[in-house]
């Protein structure tokens, strides 16, 4: 997994938790900074992805590992 | 960030009926809306400082029960005392079980997500009811006011 420098643990979390903790804690982080996001709930991977297109946010990665998913965000 | 808005216009206060508004706009905010919820009939129990919003599949045909009760339950025996509480208390239960955020936790988002809560003035005065009953950070307008952004926006949903 490539460097990131904030990770947010959004296990256990539904719809639409873990976009809104992303984004709450994307707000307190520099530009070019890398959030790595790990979920369980399937819907995330593509509320990610319509996450990254809408806010202008890159989604660097999207995988899912050891039963959970993975997202590499960087801020614009 | 984004020109798009969303308009909501919450009219029911039961507990089923809560999500949606509360879930479409907190996400609609994350992706960058502008939003804005109006709040009138029973919607204001949504604003309600302490929430007290049940839920019952009398008359909710659509809701599904546990232990397939939906099909062999009678629907009067939903009507005896404790039922309406006890289904309310498993709905609960099931969405703390799945990781569902509580609607106290989604209106905090909301509001942290600066989406505009307007309280309908009308309904207030006519149930009687009176500021201090509701949460703080709110609106109180009416619907010509709430044209104003509804006629502008990109989605209005009639929740």
């Amino acid at each position: 997994m490539a460097e990131f420098d904030q990770e947010l643990d959004a296990s256990g979390l539904n719809c639409p938790l873990p976009i809104l903790r992303a984004k709450k804690t994307l707000t307190g982080m520099e530009a070019g900074q890398v959030l790595h996001v790990v979920a369980t709930d399937p819907g995330s991977v593509k509320d990610f992805d319509a996450f990254a297109k809408q806010t202008g946010n890159e989604l660097m990665e999207s995988k899912e590992e050891g039963g959970k998913f993975h997202f590499l965000i960087r801020k614009a | 960030m984004d020109d798009k808005k969303l308009a909501i216009i919450a009219t029911k206060g039961s507990l089923d009926w809560a999500y949606p508004p509360f879930i479409l706009a907190s996400t609609a905010a994350a992706l960058g809306y502008e939003t804005q919820i109006f709040f009138t009939f029973y919607g204001l129990q949504l604003l309600k400082k302490k929430l007290s919003l049940e839920v019952t599949p009398l008359g909710n045909p659509g809701m599904p029960m546990p232990m397939g009760m939906d099909k062999w339950f009678p629907v009067l025996g939903l009507t005896l005392p404790g039922m309406q509480g006890m289904m309310t208390t498993m709905m609960k239960k099931k969405m703390k079980a799945k990781g569902v955020a509580s609607v106290e936790e989604l209106r905090e988002l909301c509001q942290e997500a600066e989406v505009k809560l307007i309280a309908c003035q009308m309904t207030v005065d006519l149930f009687d009811m009176d500021q201090t009953q509701f949460v703080d950070g709110i609106e109180y307008a009416g619907a010509a006011a709430f044209f104003e952004f509804a006629g502008e926006s990109d989605i209005c949903l009639y929740i």
